[in-house]
């Protein structure tokens, strides 16, 4: 227990020195992509191989450690999931890839008993051959603040955290800062809320400050919901005391004394790590009562999430840790003034709050410095779907989509060609070829009807059907809609209606239209930021590719071939000759004809599932 | 149902989260975790331990995605179709699912609950995708013969 300020100065300077004297290490990732390919299970063997040699190791961060000894650390996630189960070893810092159970002997006898490298298990692109990580295309252009200690630090051990400097500017808040000072740095590196929307932290956090009533609260936003981001999981899962940290911090400045965290459902491994992080911090006393002796009180709560996306929405979110039903109300009153059980509250997102550490450390100066003047700092993002190198990436804010796409990201996956990337989730926009040289930020995407939103950028190429994913998008939003307002409730699903029978084949004229109509009223009318921004998907696709709902309208056609139900498959009459096998394998009996005669497919009954096609010995059934 | 027992388990999770009106979620989901789904006993029971209206306690549990009230197969398979997923094909793969178990999107248990079928909205797993759960097991980059593979595995176990 840490009784004052130079207890937390000693324990971290002895942690800091453990660390520096173990230069040997190897960091196994375990986030989720690496431990579904078995990481776990290299761990362990890597573990067993060194004891089996007589090679000492240890697996946390020991007190005294041998200066020869092996640390192996469960790294987390360094974020480039295309090429795990990712194996790093230290001090040369050589990245293998795709590491198996069977490559573990091998890395074992070459690389810590002999420091030679094991070419085959590293990574290799165009012929050139990256042993280190840092090396890497994937990584030479991001910056990683956010995510600096994801894939190098074992989550799991608050001395490790502390050895890399951690809780260092919570110390600074508490001793050297006025709640003021902490308002204003803030305010002053004009840190941005991650969440989607951009608000001034700052301001927030002054706001809430002016308030008189108490309790007040500190909310942590976790319920990352917009289908195709995990920026926020890797954050909690792999450096949460990070964003306790940045929770604490506001505390202080905001004179709250409870902080909660609201964590999706489907996050299990984030809550597990984070109760276990709060465990350890309330151990050491920087939670609890009397923080290291100054008389400031602060706890923190987990709340989990029961799979409903209108909980990201704020007072959706703080109706849902009260018990009830996650529905978001009118506002004003707003969430600084009537929060979390009618109280004053901060709510934040996880990056947001992870954020903080370091500009309180190193000063909103320094924070400036980094992106444009308007929306400064770093972004993270989960770059997925048609490219080379899915993963977690994180760049300064304004960095150009091209680059994030073919520098970092490799390009479209399987040389297909670029058609749009989808960014901002379900309230977002797609940006087509035309706009990749759009710096990523705040204010430019708002500009062409687009949002950074929480950071999902899903690439898609010239196989994906536009229409299709507006269907999609919609289809998630009138699922999650809470049914509470008329414009989202009852707009979303006839918007869906109509995007549904455009897809089908059966779209009329004035369907376009019909959807920019109900797109209008939606977004002025609706209750919440979920249902004002549902129709996005669907605007921005019909500005960037009107002749795809037109060609699925008034030609009944997909030119992505995309859609199964305009497949049109048909016999060619010069090349059956009649043998009847395609009808007898057709399910629903669509095939008809005379022996020995041409046969053909009634359109109507088609159900388009191909079993004809590898049928015919002849090859005379093809889609046309 | 064995009421005696369901009481007594629900007064255990009562006593671990307490019976303010803020517990409602986490009793509900320690609930869940002991029965795979809420059983409808536990309404009345809760109303009266809660101090809450049946109806209250039953708005909130049907509110939210995660809470059933119909037993659960052994093997809960969750296809992902969030937006990574869904790019990468991962409708093929529940269509597959669903055609070999006589399963649909209104019928998602099979009689002899063995197996459950459902889509979950992202799993934040996108960089595997398409990507399947059973009971949150991650299955990675997914196809409609792994997954055909996936349930005659599964089958053998049962």
């Amino acid at each position: 227990m840490l009784k004052n300020r130079q207890d937390l100065i000693d324990l971290r300077a002895a942690c800091r020195d453990a660390a520096k004297k173990q230069t040997r290490k190897i960091l196994v990732c375990t986030g989720a992509g690496c431990v579904s390919s078995g990481s776990l299970d290299i761990y362990a063997r890597l573990v067993e191989l060194l004891r089996d040699r007589g090679i000492p190791c240890e697996v946390e961060l020991a007190k005294d450690p041998h200066d020869d000894s092996v640390r192996v650390t469960k790294g987390g996630c360094p974020g480039f999931c295309e090429i795990g189960p990712l194996v790093r070893i230290d001090p040369e810092g050589y990245l293998y890839t795709r590491v198996k159970v069977s490559d573990c002997e091998e890395i074992i006898d070459k690389t810590i008993v002999a420091g030679e490298l094991v070419e085959r298990l590293v990574y290799k692109k165009d012929g050139k051959v990256y042993a280190k990580k840092n090396e890497i295309p994937f990584y030479q252009k991001q910056k990683r603040l956010v995510l600096e200690h994801c894939g190098e630090i074992d989550s799991d051990s608050i001395r490790e955290y502390l050895s890399v400097g951690g809780y260092t500017a919570f110390e600074k808040a508490l001793f050297d800062m006025s709640a003021d000072d902490i308002v204003n740095e803030i305010s002053e590196s004009n840190l941005r809320g991650r969440g989607g929307g951009g608000f001034p932290t700052g301001k927030k956090w002054s706001q809430v400050k002016r308030q008189k009533a108490t309790p007040k609260y500190i909310v942590c936003n976790g319920d990352e919901g917009d289908p195709g981001a995990f920026m926020d999981r890797s954050v909690m899962e792999d450096d949460p005391h990070r964003m306790l940290e940045g929770m604490m911090i506001a505390g202080l400045a905001c004179g709250a004394s409870e902080g909660y965290i609201y964590v999706r459902a489907e996050y299990p491994v984030a809550v597990k790590k984070l109760s276990r992080a709060i465990e350890q911090a309330t151990e050491l006393g920087l939670l609890g009562k009397d923080i290291l002796g100054t008389g400031f009180d602060f706890t923190i709560r987990i709340n989990r999430g029961a799979g409903a996306f209108v909980c990201g929405e704020g007072s959706a979110l703080t109706a849902s840790i009260e018990g009830k039903r996650g529905m978001p109300r009118v506002k004003p009153p707003r969430t600084v003034e009537h929060g979390l059980f009618n109280m004053p509250t901060v709510l934040n997102n996880v990056e947001t709050f992870a954020n903080v550490p370091s500009i309180i450390e190193n000063g909103a100066a320094w924070y400036k410095s980094i992106g444009p003047e308007n929306s400064p700092g770093t972004k993270a993002f989960a770059l997925t779907g048609n490219v080379v190198n899915t993963g977690l990436i994180e760049v300064p804010m304004g960095t150009p989509l091209r680059e994030v796409i073919f520098d970092i990201g490799g390009g479209i996956r399987g040389g297909a060609e670029f058609k749009a990337v989808q960014i901002g989730g379900p309230s977002g926009g797609c940006l087509t070829p035309e706009q990749l040289d759009l710096p990523l930020d705040f204010d430019s995407l708002k500009k062409v009807g687009a949002m950074i939103g929480s950071g999902g950028l899903v690439v898609m190429d010239s196989n994906t059907c536009m229409v299709e994913v507006a269907r999609f998008f919609m289809h998630f939003t009138q699922n999650e809609s809470c049914g509470k307002c008329v414009p989202c409730r009852e707009g979303t699903k006839r918007m869906l209606e109509i995007l549904e029978r455009i897809v089908a084949g059966k779209g009329r004229d004035g369907d376009i239209e019909l959807l920019l109509e109900l797109a209008d009223t939606i977004s002025a009318t609706a209750l919440c930021g979920l249902g004002k921004t549902a129709p996005s998907p669907v605007v921005s696709t019909i500005k960037n590719f009107r002749s795809e709902y037109e060609a699925h309208i008034y030609e009944k056609r997909c030119p992505a071939g995309n859609c199964r139900k305009l497949k049109r498959i048909s016999i060619d009459p010069a090349l059956c000759k009649g043998c009847s096998k395609c009808s007898r394998g057709c399910p629903v009996g669509a095939i008809s004809g005379t022996l020995k005669q041409p046969f053909v497919i009634d359109q109507e009954k088609c159900i388009k599932c191909e079993a004809c096609v590898g049928t015919c010995p002849f090859h005379a059934i093809k889609e046309d | 149902m064995n009421t005696q027992e369901l009481y007594q388990k629900t007064d255990a999770i009562l006593a671990r989260y307490g019976t303010e009106e803020r517990s409602m979620i986490a009793v509900l989901q320690a609930v869940q975790e002991e029965y795979a789904y809420l059983p409808r006993e536990v309404f009345p029971y809760l109303s009266e331990r809660m101090g809450l209206s049946e109806a209250h306690i039953y708005g909130v549990a049907t509110f939210y995605e995660n809470f059933s009230l119909e037993p659960k197969g052994k093997y809960v398979i969750k296809v992902c179709d969030g937006t990574a997923c869904h790019v990468r094909k991962s409708l093929p793969i529940l269509d597959r699912l669903r055609e070999e178990l006589g399963l649909s999107a209104d019928k998602i248990t099979t009689d002899d609950l063995n197996f459950t079928v459902q889509t979950v909205a992202c799993l934040g797993a996108c960089g595997l995708a398409p990507a399947v759960t059973v009971n949150d097991k991650v299955y990675p980059a997914m196809t409609p013969d792994k997954a055909s593979e996936l349930l005659k595995t599964l089958k053998e176990t049962l």
